[in-house]
């Protein structure tokens, strides 16, 4: 199978994760297992700092170094209306300077010290993180203590970084016709809420956007009382408690942070359709979204059968969907799927298919149809359940074996309002879904009306652009 | 997200010192130093290289066979590619279906992916369910299939995966540059092939593909996690020892990237170009290398500690992602770097980028950004030994480039040990600012071809 192929395809028509790093796939709960009690690792300890600061603690000894990762519990849905995209810019600016780090030597400083940095922005949340050696985690952990309050910004970072951003943006949409569509999917999936609203901003928002936008959402959402500290690696939590306490918790809270009150998406009474014509689509695409509650907002045991209803149609070569249209019919090239569990407010459960050559787009979306009509009326069998279930649980031991991999998904379910212990029974909550439960949400989730279809269309190409270079290489001296 | 991850395209191998590395003077011992590699030989004779580590129930397992694209028939480019997608479509009396169902019901991942020089496989198990996987990867490997089901479905999906990257501006720019660089050399063909070569490839090539190079006398393996050297020998000699003991390569002349300045414009309607640049370098046994390694960090391997970043996005805003690297591929090294910029700007971007190549080939780095490198990459370096399959993928690497078994410990030593002069002497020569190869994919805008200069 050459699913690599498609990657960073699949990567765009994902949109589960678009500004997070590539390499570290995106949150699933698949790494939730507890360990083993057994195991030689300690569980993760959590506490509170007197200021609202969250910290937890994975200790994991096998090598001398750390990953610290703060988590702000503000995202792009959080944005004031009209100034879409501040969230991501802030994330950039971030990285400018303090009083104490002078203008652009944050990531030089990290990299001094031997360790690495970055951060994402997602619609529910804002992480930075670094990993370093050991020795070196009082040094990152005051730095980030002091971006927390400190930020300094001149009229000239921001408007170099607005040029940076809006580039960023060519390269991830404008430059890619199935990015472009995934934006307008998102736009008609969610009409009022604001997942609708891409997290790196529209275009002429972006570049409406000032040093006095990004202050004033930094003022009002970076504070102790709105973050999470996640430290992971080789170190013991009473020496992470005594030194958030000498830096983060120097840090006055901010006044009450009023929740996260969003404009919630009304009840659908029609399908949508998004169509794009391209004449660089490359092959036909057909992609079909629903709109379904994620872990946070289902009803108990809802979202553990909508994931493994999902692992089971539509993940990897031995799901449903990829047999019957790849394997069997021959109508795609490829063809997969996913659960968006990882929202504040609301989930999403997306089907692609890749056509097969000849293939019209009425033909490849009846194929799909078929896959999902078959589930919603006769479920899943017993023996899928079983085998999809083993798998998935197995996955945590791979994900156990990296810190950073331990930080990133412990981090983004307690951003995003779980507890520890709902982490740790959610192996037993899968454990108890049966069958029944499956054939339910899928009746009640894979609705015709609570659907966006996106169809991607190569069209003739009628630009003069060809395989020939339009201007021949120069020789050089010889 | 701040800064793009380096995309690393799959044509490219890992140098085992891409921008992971690191080691501060003062940041104590890498991790490396505490690690016990051991060196395992089959009753067999088969060699494996194993960290033991049983603080996990796995085991990763990487393994390579030199001899990888480089070894596509010139009429059958992307044959490699086809045959690393093959490799988990069927074996033995498992057809495709039961063969996935198979790894499934084991937890157990296995993907191949042919480089220039080498095809890799990387496995990763349960220890609970070992001797089941390692049969498995048995089976996979000595008794393919190419069921002539399974090979039509992947051709659809190499073929489509091309219609894909034909509109793929970094991956035209990308192809375009190696074309230019590696002219009649198996390295400027495409490693995924081309819609008529793909075409013809048969099942009868991917088997031949199979016997003739994967064999044992071309063949590294690491083992990192849950299980001892006891039972790895056996265990070497039940999952490889049914190979050929000879391969039969056919052999690759020694790549010379000729000269530019050479600039090549492929039109796309694309809002943004992209733009790859580059020219010949030194390979990894020059003794040069590791200064010229050191070297790349400070020009564009460095992320925000680097001159290109710094010119062209922090002062200038004129990317988002602009970065440099070294590829010394067994028969020809280059150092290559790319950037997207708006096609107005485009033209800037790369002016900026060759003046700062021109002024670092002149004056070379400071000492201030020769310390601030060496501190990054020794201190960093223990950060690339965090998981058991991101420490099997240095070590495979390093018997890859055959850079010995102690290499991990003496490795920041090379690092430390190179001096200003030094850098500032491999910068002179390593630097051929006019004499770059370009390409530009989208629509430039005053980014003619280069005039030769003079």
């Amino acid at each position: 199978m050459v699913m690599s192929m498609f990657d960073q395809l699949v990567a765009t028509l994902d949109p589960r994760a678009p500004l997070i790093l590539a390499g570290f796939g995106v949150a699933s709960m698949a790494f939730a297992v507890a360990r083993d009690s057994a195991s030689a690792s300690p569980r993760v300890v959590e506490f509170t700092l007197t200021n609202g600061l969250e910290v937890l603690v994975i200790p994991d000894h096998r090598a001398p170094v750390v990953t610290q990762m703060i988590w702000y519990k503000v995202g792009a849905a959080d944005e004031p209306r009209g100034s879409s995209g501040i969230a991501h810019f802030l994330e950039h600016l971030m990285f400018k300077g303090t009083d104490a780090i002078l203008p652009g030597q944050f990531s030089k400083i990290v990299a001094k010290n031997g360790g690495e940095d970055n951060a994402f922005t997602n619609h529910d949340v804002t992480a930075y993180f670094q990993r370093v050696a050991k020795d070196r985690l009082p040094t990152v952990m005051a730095m980030e203590a002091d971006r927390m309050a400190n930020l300094r910004l001149s009229e000239e970072d921001v408007t170099t970084e607005r040029k940076v951003i809006l580039e960023e943006r060519r390269s991830r949409v404008d430059n890619d016709p199935s990015s472009i569509l995934q934006e307008q999917m998102m736009a008609a999936l969610y009409t009022k809420h604001p997942y609708g609203i891409p997290i790196i901003g529209w275009a002429h928002e972006v570049s409406a956007l000032d040093r006095e936008d990004a202050l004033s959402f930094y003022k009002r959402f970076y504070a102790p009382n709105n973050a999470l500290l996640v430290i992971a690696g080789d170190v013991e939590p009473d020496e992470v408690r005594r030194l958030a306490d000498e830096t983060f918790g120097k840090l006055p809270p901010h006044g009450a942070m009023n929740g996260r009150s969003r404009p919630q998406e009304p009840e659908h009474s029609a399908p949508m359709r998004v169509e794009l014509e391209d004449a660089r689509a490359g092959r036909l695409t057909v992609q079909r979204y629903y709109l379904a509650p994620s872990y946070a907002s289902a009803a108990p045991g809802e979202a553990e059968a909508l994931d493994l209803l999902m692992r089971i149609a539509a993940s990897g070569p031995v799901s449903r969907l990829y047999k019957r249209l790849v394997i069997e019919q021959k109508t795609a090239a490829s063809a997969g799927g996913w659960y968006s569990d990882s929202g504040l407010d609301a989930g999403r459960i997306a089907f692609y298919a890749i056509g097969a050559e000849k293939i019209s787009p009425a033909e490849l979306e009846q194929a799909i149809d078929g896959v999902i009509a078959e589930l919603r009326d006769c479920g899943v069998t017993q023996a899928e359940l079983d085998r999809a279930r083993s798998a998935y649980l197995a996955e945590f031991v791979y994900t156990s074996d990296s810190q950073s991999r331990m930080a990133r998904h412990y981090g983004w379910r307690l951003a995003t309002g779980m507890t520890v212990a709902d982490v740790e029974a959610w192996p037993e909550r899968l454990k108890q879904v049966t069958v029944e439960n499956i054939r339910d949400v899928a009746r009640k989730y894979l609705l015709e009306k609570n659907s966006v279809t996106g169809i991607l269309v190569p069209a003739p190409d009628r630009t003069s652009r060809g395989e020939q270079p339009v201007h021949a290489p120069v020789p050089g001296r010889s | 997200m701040r800064q793009a991850w380096l995309r690393r395209p799959s044509s490219r191998h890992d140098l085992g010192l891409a921008p992971a590395v690191a080691l501060v003077a003062a940041i104590p011992s890498a991790p490396a130093d505490a690690m016990d590699i051991k060196r395992v030989t089959s009753p067999g004779g088969i060699e494996a290289w194993l960290v033991e580590s049983h603080d996990n129930p796995l085991i990763a397992m990487r393994f390579a066979f030199c001899g990888g694209a480089a070894q596509d028939p010139e009429d059958k480019q992307g044959l490699a590619y086809y045959v690393s997608g093959m490799m988990d479509e069927g074996a033995g009396n498992l057809d495709s279906v039961a063969f996935q169902e198979r790894l499934q019901s084991l937890a157990m991942r296995m993907d191949f992916d042919a480089s220039r020089d080498v095809m890799l496989g990387n496995v990763q198990m349960l220890t609970a369910n070992k001797d089941e996987s390692f049969d498995l990867l048995r089976l996979a490997l000595a008794e393919p299939r190419f069921d002539v089901d399974a090979v039509e479905r992947v051709r659809a999906q190499i073929l489509a995966g091309l219609k894909f990257d034909e509109n793929d501006p970094e991956e035209v720019a990308s192809l375009a540059w190696d074309r230019l660089a590696f002219p009649d050399h198996p390295y400027g063909r495409p490693i995924k092939g081309t819609k008529a070569s793909i075409a013809a490839i048969t099942s009868q090539d991917l088997r031949d593909y199979v016997r003739r190079v994967f064999a044992r006398d071309k063949l590294v393996i690491t083992v990192v996690g849950d299980i001892d050297a006891e039972t790895l020998g056996p265990t070497l000699d039940h999952v490889f020892g049914a190979l050929p003991g000879r391969s039969s390569l056919a052999p690759v002349a020694d790549a010379k990237p000729p000269l530019g300045p050479t600039r090549e414009i492929i039109e796309m309607n694309v809002p943004q170009s992209v733009a790859q640049f580059g020219q010949r370098a030194f390979p990894r046994k020059d003794d040069d290398f590791m200064t010229a390694y050191i070297l790349n960090y400070i020009i564009g391997g460095g992320g925000f500690s680097s001159r290109l970043m710094e010119e062209v996005r922090e002062k200038r805003g004129l990317a988002y992602s602009v970065h440099s690297n070294l590829f010394p591929y067994q028969h020809g090294a280059v150092f290559v770097g790319s950037v997207a910029t708006q096609n107005e700007e485009v033209a800037q971007s790369l002016a900026v980028i060759e003046s700062e190549l021109k002024r670092l080939a002149e004056e070379g780095p400071n000492a201030e950004e020769l310390a601030s490198a060496k501190s990054y990459l020794t201190g960093a370096y223990a950060l690339r030994f965090e998981s058991s399959s991101s420490i099997a993928n240095q070590l495979l690497w390093i018997q890859i480039e055959d850079l010995g078994i102690d290499y991990v410990k003496r490795r920041n030593d090379l690092i430390e040990k190179v001096s200003l002069d030094d850098i500032k002497r491999v910068a002179k020569r390593l630097i051929e600012a006019d004499r770059l190869i370009t390409t530009i994919v989208g629509k430039p805008v005053d980014a003619g071809p280069k005039e030769v200069p003079g």
